[in-house]
């Protein structure tokens, strides 16, 4: 059976006022492959088409989504579709009114980013005051009666925080905490060297989460989003290229996954000049690694293909050079020296660069 | 969360929703990052979940609907998987 998609991502806008050095948005997100945004009729028939097709989750992103004026009506054009919408945002100044707004439009979950367990540390890595109006909107988001995801990057700076983040997530009252390793995508793998955390850093958070997981049980889900440089094997990438799930960028490109732009050697569709449907089904960058008859050994006659689907390929193409290899995370690949190499626990943390559009620009520049 | 009594008073959690998907020709069950495909039998237990009836008259009501006996086992079996994710809640 031809596979159809259950989720979208929607990225708004990439406008943010926040600059954590490890945003997965594209390095040159101010540049003018972004620049001229979807309108909100445009966005709507994108939901439509979606919903169409099969999405039946919708997820509202960026940058920071509530920086679109017309928030509330692509909420209401979505909930009237039917698809299960969740807003993922920073609440950078996001108030009680305008989460009221969008509880009325129909907005289903909320994820609120975190950056730390307290102000210092949590404003240090957004780049940006913003610790007060993320617990204020916390606040805001249960007494409205939504479900509440906390979502968490962690790295080398914030991952000793581990269960302080937690217990934060369980006196809100939150559904979900999403304690997600940094994938080295975007301003992350630029910042890659800052951001790499050691092995024992990560075996004590690891053992923190078991140990919370048990306490907790189906009172705060604790989702633990797997270090990939770490493992043995590669993360099953999307469930798959081009069989579950697509993300539109601000400007109307396709992408199979939110990094997925960053593959020079594939040209990727827009909904300005054909219907999503036919991306998802005809273009040619949804197609070029659907199914495994694109794949080269080791994962040609490897029984994991049907797990892993050969990993990800924004990771073969910016790691190793080639988006059809297997992902140089695989033990079994050729390229896993390169991954390797960047796992030195000895190396003394370096500064990052902050995700902002004047870095962004000058590193567009260098390509 | 401990498994349903005859009185227990299923319902669904406020995070869930039921909704129709045209393209599989299915219900299923939404929530925040993620989703549970339904069977039509499912579909129609949870939609006997209202927070009012009680394990007991769920059962009875499917009983008399198709003139059977003896669902209470799978009915329970089904709502306790879904308690399990904290998508079904259990009231007095």
């Amino acid at each position: 059976m031809d596979p159809k998609p259950l989720w979208l991502l929607a990225e708004l806008t990439y406008k943010c006022p926040l600059q954590c050095p490890y945003c997965s948005n594209p390095l040159d997100f101010a540049g003018p492959r972004f620049k001229r945004e979807l309108s909100t009729d445009e966005w709507c028939r994108v939901f439509r088409e979606a919903k169409a097709l099969g999405v039946l989750q919708l997820g509202l992103s960026g940058g920071e989504p509530t920086l679109r004026p017309d928030l509330e009506q692509l909420v209401r054009t979505a909930h009237g579709l039917g698809l299960y919408t969740s807003l993922i945002t920073s609440a950078f100044r996001l108030t009680r009114e305008r989460l009221a707004g969008l509880k009325a439009a129909g907005l289903d979950h909320v994820q609120i980013s975190v950056q730390g367990a307290d102000a210092e540390l949590s404003d240090e890595i957004a780049g940006t005051a913003s610790y007060r109006d993320k617990i204020a909107a916390y606040h805001y988001t249960r007494e409205l009666g939504f479900p509440l995801t906390v979502n968490v990057v962690l790295h080398r700076r914030n991952l000793h925080q581990v269960e302080a983040l937690i217990r934060l997530a369980e006196s809100l009252g939150a559904e979900r905490i999403e304690l997600a390793n940094t994938q080295f995508y975007g301003w992350a793998l630029h910042n890659r060297d800052a951001l790499m955390p050691t092995k024992a850093q990560l075996a004590a958070a690891w053992q923190v989460v078991e140990r919370e997981r048990a306490r907790l049980g189906t009172r705060l889900e604790i989702v633990w989003v797997l270090p990939d440089y770490h493992e043995q094997f590669p993360k099953p990438c999307m469930g798959g290229w081009g069989r579950a799930y697509m993300t539109v960028t601000p400007a109307g490109e396709v992408w199979p996954c939110h990094a997925a732009g960053r593959i020079t050697t594939l040209t990727f569709e827009n909904v300005r000049d054909h219907p999503l449907d036919w991306i998802w089904e005809h273009s040619a960058a949804f197609n070029r690694f659907r199914g495994d008859a694109w794949m080269p050994e080791p994962c040609r006659s490897c029984p994991r293909k049907t797990q892993d689907f050969g990993g990800c390929r924004c990771q073969a193409f910016l790691v190793a050079g080639d988006a059809g290899i297997t992902d140089p995370v695989c033990s079994l690949s050729p390229h896993r020296h390169l991954i390797d190499a960047a796992l030195a626990d000895e190396r003394e943390p370096e500064e990052w660069t902050y995700r902002a559009a004047p870095a962004s620009r000058a590193l567009a520049g260098r390509g | 969360m401990s498994p349903a009594t005859a009185a227990a008073v299923p319902r669904l959690h406020a995070k869930a929703r039921l909704q129709r998907d045209e393209v599989r020709g299915r219900e299923v069950l939404l929530y925040p990052e993620g989703l549970v495909g339904l069977n039509p039998t499912g579909a129609e237990i949870l939609a006997l979940c209202d927070g009012v009836r009680s394990l007991a008259d769920i059962v009875a009501t499917l009983e008399r609907r198709y003139d059977v006996t003896g669902l209470e086992r799978d009915v329970a079996a089904f709502l306790d998987g879904l308690a399990e994710k904290g998508l079904v809640l259990y009231g007095p």
